[in-house]
């Protein structure tokens, strides 16, 4: 009998860690999934906080914290009310130094929401707040290349800059187009680490490609 | 065990008995309703997030007793236990705000911030160099804000009815005594400090905080730049002179060092644009700085900056009291000027502010009465006394320490003290060749201030505060109480109002007094009305102002001396600022009035008058629009006053006192002027060198201006006090070789 009831408890614990497993990797997916029509749905912020909620639940993993910080860049940039930015963008840090802090490093892709967070508090005042927050931008986009060559993301930021860069401060949309077309070859040959690791951007950079013709 | 029981356990943690399913609102304690709140199963995955309509849903397949928490930057942190056995609940949440930074209300009131960090700042440090009267002149941006006056005839900031010398300028928390290059007569001159050194700029037209004193008027706190983003090597070329500097930020990024030099030689200027007055000595100008920031923690570092410049300059000018004869003036001033501080975090919520400063200023002024010919005359009339020599040595020494200890929330306390000596040593040579008289005057002065920050909501916060000070040359003891308040409306507008009382000693150049005097002093009243939206700024602002044991000044041997404290006055007014950087997209302009009504007696005022530095009515304009295809930003700015009083006052030897002889008013005065940048590497990342272009022009429409009327000695004469030059133009190229590492890197990988 005894035997029986340890086998029960084996059982039991096993069954549920591998449920947990499992419900983390289902419940990513699913918020994973929404992240194409997060921009046109106008549910970043709702999808921020789902991923906020599963980091704090499960303490150890980086991606929950990753995904909550870009989500809330994204949910920033639909803010019509510049004044609410910083605050917006300060959050996004906060989540992406628990992401590293999980993580232990940066990555490539740690680096590159930083670069946008940096590109959110400069949007604010392009003009006066360049200096600032211009090398930081541009410094992690270039931190991210080394640390991953073959991540398209950097080079689609890269793209995206020169996108809104006027042509007369060496930007412009013939020099975004090269930028978006190589990300979109590189998004191509990308394999992720995991099926839940970062792999957004591709239909981005081709929407501006398009916007570039 | 049979598969049946292995299949019900494997079950069990994926919820086999459905949903619970959980809903309500979530609104602030006004209940309104709050949008984006994210709601949450303590430790599950299962939440929501509140719509616009603040309702919110959750399914969840948890079951038994569990906590529903919200945690939303800005709320208190509310918990609720439940119990979900599958029947739906519903749970409303009224969430309590936290006293925060970002959502707590400002005090505004009597100040106006220019920064690029901090919520609440009106003007960028851009903006101060990107005025186009400016002249990237600290003080000439500052004017174009209400409060301040258009004097042209003298440097300084006239603020709300008050003398320039009303209005004190700290650097790093510690005063600067010289912030000006030395007086010329009828000319005003500019600041010696470069508006690029410095982060932020508080600029208060009055109530201003108990950390600073000795300034009936106004206060102007600059704080200077920390570490530069990268070592760089500065030129700049200008017709009116050369400038250049090194920057140098060590590898690890903790430290840095730098110097400027910049030599200004007007001579093209002046055979370009005419002078009235006639050089014989076309200033020139050298000057010298150099700095040091080294970062001694991650919130500490101490900051040096220190400057060296010289000046000599010499002109002539009609002599007002005898028709055909002229007056030459020649000034040599060498000057210097050393600021250390440090900041450091001393414990748990403790910081500490610790200021030290140094300066010397010397002025050699030679005054020559010289006939149509251009040569001295050695008159032994009346006309004697304009033959002179003066030299006046200064040497100003102030610290400062300041500890603030954070409490709970935003709440805080600051207190510490304030150290200024100063000593003015004088020597006056008259027609005759020898000293005729020797000055020299010493001022101790000790300050202890302490001041809370209180904030109750984030809706009402207050600042209170006081200030003690005892003055060794007069050897009294003043204290100052200043509180200040604001209330947040529930549009995000607010109304701040402040009150203090400000006290000064005599101005130097009235001293040594033959009397005991007592502090002159000004009493402050403020109400203030801000709203910021979406970058646009309106704000609004009432005040009184009441002076009190104002000097009364008297003839002494030739030298106009301090006797009393029987002066008083007042000025009240209403002044407006209006920005928007919206409605037309990039294109940027404010606007600015004031209106002010003062009175005063003292100095040799007969009775309470309207001061001649003081114009009712004031009104700025200023614009910006950057054209980026050009890279060119275009800068223009018009101000306007309306006529200020003029008075000939003179000592009445039959009534033995002081009377008004004769008296006017200007036409009213306005200026337009244009600037223009021109940045042509802007953008280019594989440029070596920065460069700006800098094109301006003041008064374009050439605006014949009067500031003011001099009266011969007997008032039979008035001569209009004009500037210089009716207009004036300035072309200048700044190159900067910044030596960026970061962008290298980033081509090599393109």
């Amino acid at each position: 009998m005894k035997q029986v009831f340890l086998i029960i408890a084996i059982v039991a614990l096993s069954n549920s860690l591998f449920a947990q497993s499992e419900k983390y990797k289902a419940a990513m997916k699913n918020n994973i999934s929404m992240l194409d029509s997060m921009m046109s749905k106008r549910n970043a912020g709702e999808l921020a906080n789902n991923f906020e909620r599963i980091g704090d639940a499960e303490k150890t993993q980086w991606l929950p914290y990753y995904y909550a910080s870009y989500t809330t860049l994204m949910n920033g940039f639909t803010e019509p009310d510049k004044s609410k930015t910083d605050a917006i963008a300060d959050k996004a840090e906060q989540l992406i130094n628990k992401a590293e802090s999980i993580l232990g490093k940066e990555n490539s892709e740690t680096d590159v929401i930083k670069s946008m967070i940096a590109s959110a508090h400069m949007m604010v005042d392009p003009q006066s707040r360049y200096m600032q927050y211009g090398p930081a931008s541009s410094g992690n986009i270039d931190k991210a290349i080394q640390l991953d060559p073959t991540n398209p993301r950097p080079v689609y930021l890269q793209g995206q800059a020169k996108f809104y860069t006027p042509p007369a401060f060496g930007g412009g949309k013939d020099q975004a187009k090269v930028l978006f077309e190589k990300s979109i070859a590189m998004f191509d040959k990308f394999k992720p680490e995991t099926d839940l690791s970062p792999n957004w951007g591709k239909n981005s950079a081709q929407y501006f490609l398009a916007m570039c013709k | 065990m049979g598969p049946k029981l292995y299949f019900l356990l494997f079950m069990i943690p994926l919820g086999v008995f459905g949903q619970t399913k959980i809903s309500g609102r979530i609104t602030d304690t006004k209940n309104k309703e709050l949008r984006g709140i994210s709601i949450t199963l303590k430790n599950t995955y299962d939440g929501g997030t509140s719509d616009s309509l603040g309702y919110y849903r959750i399914s969840t397949s948890e079951k038994g007793e569990q906590i529903l928490e919200i945690t939303s930057s800005g709320y208190k942190a509310i918990e609720q236990k439940i119990t979900l056995n599958g029947q739906p609940l519903t749970i409303n949440f009224s969430l309590k705000e936290e006293i925060s930074e970002l959502k707590a209300v400002v005090i505004t009131a009597g100040s106006f911030e220019a920064g690029d960090q901090k919520k609440g700042t009106v003007l960028s440090s851009l903006d101060v160099v990107t005025t186009a009267s400016a002249n990237a002149d600290i003080t000439a941006a500052l004017k174009t804000l209400p409060g301040t006056q258009q004097v042209g005839e003298s440097e300084g900031l006239f603020v709300r009815g008050g003398t320039a010398n009303e209005s004190k300028i700290f650097i790093d928390g510690t005063l600067v005594n010289n912030f000006y290059f030395s007086s010329e007569p009828g000319l005003a001159q500019r600041g010696r400090f470069n508006p690029f050194l410095f982060k932020g700029t508080v600029f208060s037209a009055g109530g201003y905080s108990a950390l600073f004193g000795q300034a009936l008027s106004s206060a102007l706190i600059l704080e200077s730049i920390d570490l530069p983003d990268l070592s760089s090597a500065s030129l700049g070329i200008s017709y009116l002179g050369l400038s250049g500097g090194l920057q140098h930020l060590s590898k690890n990024k903790r430290a840095s060092w730098g110097f400027s030099y910049s030599y200004t030689d007007l001579s093209l200027a002046f055979k370009l644009i005419k002078q009235k007055p006639d050089y014989y000595n076309i200033p020139v100008l050298h000057d010298l700085d150099a700095n040091f920031r080294i970062k001694t923690s991650k919130t500490g570092m101490i900051k040096y900056y220190g400057t060296f410049g010289t000046t000599n300059v010499g002109f002539r000018y009609a002599d007002i009291d005898s028709l055909n004869m002229k007056d030459a003036f020649t000034l040599k001033n060498i000057n210097m000027y050393h600021n250390l501080s440090w900041k450091e975090k001393i414990g748990t919520g403790l910081k500490m502010i610790a200021g030290v400063s140094y300066s010397t200023n010397k002025d050699d002024i030679n005054n020559e009465f010289q006939n149509a010919d251009n040569v001295k005359q050695n008159p032994n009339n009346f006309y004697s006394f304009k033959n002179f020599h003066v030299t006046t040595h200064g040497n100003y020494a102030n610290a400062k320490l300041v500890i603030e200890k954070k409490l709970k929330g935003l709440n805080m306390i600051r207190f510490g003290s304030e150290y200024n000596y100063s000593k003015d040593n004088s020597d006056f040579t008259g027609n005759s060749g020898s000293i005729i008289a020797t000055q020299s005057v010493k001022e101790n002065l000790f300050s202890g201030f302490a001041e809370t920050d209180l904030y109750l909501t984030n809706d009402i916060a207050a600042k209170i505060g006081g200030r003690v000070e005892h003055s060794a040359l007069l050897e009294k003891w003043d204290v100052a109480p200043r509180i200040s308040l604001a209330y947040k409306f529930r549009d995000n507008s607010q109304l701040s109002v402040a009150y203090g009382i400000f006290y000064q000693d005599p101005e130097r150049k009235y001293l040594p007094t033959p009397n005991m005097l007592t502090f002159s002093n000004s009493t402050h009243y403020i109400l203030q009305y801000q709203k910021v939206a979406n970058s646009r700024i309106f704000r609004t602002e009432v005040f009184y102002k009441k002076y009190h044991d104002l000097f009364k000044t008297s003839n002494y041997n030739g030298q106009e001396l301090a006797v009393n404290n029987n002066g008083y006055g007042d000025a009240k007014g209403i002044e407006l600022f209006f920005r928007d950087k919206k409605t037309i997209k990039n294109f940027d302009y404010w606007v600015s009035y004031s209106y002010l009504d003062t009175k005063r007696d003292f100095l040799t005022y007969p009775n309470a008058i309207e001061p001649p530095f003081a114009a009712k009515h004031t009104a700025s304009l200023v614009m910006k629009k950057f054209i980026t295809n050009i890279k060119t930003g275009f800068n223009l700015s018009y101000s306007y006053a309306t006529g200020r009083p003029y008075y000939n006052i003179r000592y009445d030897n039959n009534a033995t006192q002081y009377k008004i002889y004769d008296q006017g008013r200007t036409k009213d005065f306005n200026t337009m002027s244009f600037s223009l940048n021109y940045l042509p590497n802007l953008g280019k990342k594989n440029a070596k060198v920065f460069s700006v272009f800098v094109f301006s022009v003041n008064n374009i429409l050439g605006a014949n201006n009067i500031y003011s009327y001099n009266y011969s000695y007997d008032g039979r004469y008035k001569q209009p006090v004009t500037p210089p030059s009716r207009r004036f133009f300035y072309l200048g190229c700044f190159l900067s070789f910044g030596i960026d590492r970061t962008q290298d890197a980033i081509n090599n990988n393109l």
